[in-house]
């Protein structure tokens, strides 16, 4: 009876008896939410247009910070002494890789395996994963790294805000990852209602071969959804690396971001973007009110059966293409 | 000219349905046995038995596991380095509270609990399928994995929280724990993995096998034709978790010798289900093939550079390593995407009909 008691009425009475502290949960909770489903963006642009399943996009976002952090200290030792010239010329540069990788890739993984089992590619892309973790290493090394958040003017810094009979606390970098991400979304959406090219990336994502029929090369359009899903992996780098450090710990959220995309659908790209709110605001909310519970560290698993708990309801998640399978 | 069934009639079904039909099939497995029985414990030093041989068939009993869940039934799952702890702790568990039964039941018996926990996990796989099934088997891993920090029972209140390997004995002779030999710590682990993966040899030719084989295949059809899906698929993934958990109670057991919960992590997850994409998906030749590879290949990549007198430095040989293994990966896949039990596959069928190949 306590227990029914702690679990439905005094989390409750908590949130009612401290309001900004809730207030407070929930902008956490929006901004890894947000984060969260630039990752899940990145994953699905990549399942939409290729049908595969990335594994590799945790790694990417870890790579593309890495690169960015690396050529910047490069440029800086080899007498660009302006920080804001370097940082910005380290950025084009890394864009640059970032391209090289999807090309590279289309070229030497998705080329030869066409029309091979979801299963195969997926594989492959496990193998892209330990191969980047390698060339990172060696390349940048092992350490943590501080990403030149001041050198590309991302702001620093908290701002207090006096409500509800307290106070709430907004770091600077996080409202800006927010609103970043929002004109990310709206100009990948723009981009893909709007342009030749989106069309074209539509036709892809609806089938292959009536794509390949009306003359689209599937193989440009490859390049460039694995090269826009690489750079929302730099722009998830750089803003998860300002609030903590660039480390190849950073992947571990990728792994994170997985029941956002259950949860949203596979092939949905509003689906990332909800499913990553749902989830960001549902750990923190569970963490914080219901971990104490059942000891810390929930948040771990919790965010998979949140994601398992719509599963029973929408097996292809909340916006995903209803499955129909005929015999 | 020397591999071929020219010759060898069969005058029954029984011997038609043999497991090895053809003569030199039976007397190739005969000498690869009397190797791993005989040859290697005699004549092996300590390294190959510790570090190269134990780990290598204790992941190949793992990946028989996975590949009877994902080759087989089709049921993709990232919980395996999960499942292979739940047998671990199972196993120390049982193995301190009733010291006096033999060490050997226990592992076996650990089995157990890892199958009541897979079945447990199976069960969204009847209403989701594919990619998204094993995002939903990877809540099996966080969660079990945080169980095993979190509850110290599950120690017996260790202080360091990990599983440390008590002494037991067979016959008198230590079988685990600090003072076993690599010998007989090898044998007994060869001679669960040969017994076991005779007995998926069977499962998998007989009546269950073909019903797992038919819900890969496609599900709809093969309700259609009278299997029950349910009990098929949680059967699928019980005898997974079965294998897996007796691999994880070996692994710790006979080769760690002590064990905390981040050795169950997803990396092992991950590793064991490319042992099996690489080896062959629905091949239990494949799972040993896929296992060597994976396990053995990053051992040797380190032996290299020393062998060669071009001494590297250890991070840097790492990362070398990354950087090969991930490559061969995905070269692996483009030379043969079913796997290296498709490559033994062919090869057979060109030894066969050489030197006239038409």
């Amino acid at each position: 009876m306590s227990l029914l008691y702690k679990i439905f009425f005094t989390p409750f009475v908590q949130m009612a008896a401290a309001p900004d502290l809730l207030v407070q949960t929930l902008w956490e909770g929006l901004v890894a939410g947000v984060l969260y489903a630039l990752i899940a963006l990145g994953f699905v642009l990549i399942f939409k247009a290729s049908g595969v399943f990335n594994f590799a996009q945790g790694i990417m976002v870890v790579f593309g910070a890495l690169t960015l952090v690396g050529l910047y200290d490069l440029l800086t030792q080899y007498g660009l002494s302006i920080p804001a010239v370097a940082a910005f010329v380290a950025l084009g540069l890394t864009i640059a890789v970032m391209f090289l990788l999807a090309f590279g890739v289309e070229l030497m993984i998705l080329r030869p395996l066409v029309n091979q089992p979801d299963i195969i590619l997926f594989m492959a892309t496990f193998g892209l994963t330990y191969f980047l973790i390698g060339l990172g290493e060696l390349v940048f090394g092992g350490n943590p790294k501080i990403m030149i958040s001041e050198q590309l003017y991302l702001p620093r810094g908290a701002v207090d805000l006096k409500m509800l009979g307290g106070f709430v606390s907004l770091q600077k970098i996080d409202i800006a990852a927010a609103i970043i991400a929002s004109i990310m979304v709206a100009g990948l959406a723009v981009f893909f209602s709007k342009t030749r090219i989106g069309r074209a990336l539509r036709a892809v994502a609806d089938s292959h071969k009536a794509a390949l029929a009306v003359g689209i090369s599937l193989e440009q359009i490859w390049v460039i959804v694995w090269f826009t899903s690489g750079l929302v992996a730099l722009v998830t780098g750089i803003m998860w690396g300002a609030r903590s450090e660039v480390s190849f710990a950073l992947q571990i959220i990728a792994l994170r971001a997985l029941p956002v995309l259950i949860l949203g659908g596979f092939t949905s790209i509003p689906g990332a973007i909800v499913g990553g709110l749902i989830i960001g605001i549902g750990e923190k909310l569970g963490e914080f009110y219901w971990g104490p519970l059942l000891g810390s560290g929930i948040e771990s698993w919790l965010a998979y059966f949140i994601a398992l708990a719509f599963l029973l309801f929408r097996p292809q998640g909340l916006f995903g293409e209803k499955i129909i399978e005929r015999v | 000219m020397f591999y071929r069934e020219a010759g060898q009639f069969k005058t029954s079904y029984a011997s038609d349905e043999a497991v090895f039909p053809i003569r030199q099939d039976k007397i190739g497995i005969i000498v690869i046995l009397l190797v791993a029985f005989v040859a290697i414990p005699l004549f092996g030093n300590g390294f190959l038995l510790q570090a190269v041989m134990i780990p290598f068939l204790i992941y190949t009993l793992a990946t028989i596991g996975l590949n009877l869940l994902t080759g087989y039934t089709g049921l993709l799952s990232l919980g395996t380095g999960a499942f292979m702890g739940v047998g671990a702790y199972a196993c120390y568990k049982l193995a301190t509270v009733f010291p006096e039964v033999n060490i050997l039941v226990w592992i076996l018996a650990s089995g157990f609990v890892a199958a009541a926990v897979g079945v447990f996990f199976g069960l969204p796989s009847l209403r989701i399928k594919g990619f998204y099934l094993a995002i939903a088997t990877l809540a099996a891993q966080f969660f079990l994995q945080w169980c095993f920090v979190r509850i110290p029972w599950l120690v017996n209140y260790n202080i360091s929280n990990a599983i440390e390997v008590p002494t037991r004995t067979l016959f008198g002779i230590a079988v685990v724990g600090p003072t076993a030999s690599p010998q007989v710590r090898y044998l007994i682990v060869l001679t669960i993995v040969v017994v076991m993966t005779w007995i998926a040899s069977n499962i998998v030719r007989g009546r269950i096998g073909r019903m797992w084989m038919a819900v890969r295949d496609m599900d709809i059809a093969a309700e259609l034709m009278g299997i029950r899906l349910l009990p098929t698929k949680l059967l699928a993934f019980a005898v997974s978790s079965f294998y897996c958990g007796v691999a994880g109670a070996m692994m710790v057991f006979l080769w760690y010798g002590g064990a905390e919960a981040d050795t169950f992590n997803i990396n092992q997850s991950f590793f064991v289900l490319s042992m099996v994409i690489i080896g062959g998906l629905g091949s239990l030749l494949g799972s040993y093939l896929g296992a060597a590879l994976i396990f053995i290949l990053p051992i040797l990549l380190r032996l290299v550079p020393a062998e060669l007198g071009m001494p590297l430095h250890p991070a840097t040989a790492e990362h070398l390593s990354f950087i090969i293994v991930g490559a061969l990966i995905i070269l692996f896949l483009i030379v043969e995407p079913h796997g290296l039990a498709r490559l033994w596959q062919l090869a057979k069928q060109k030894l066969r009909v050489w030197p006239y190949p038409y």
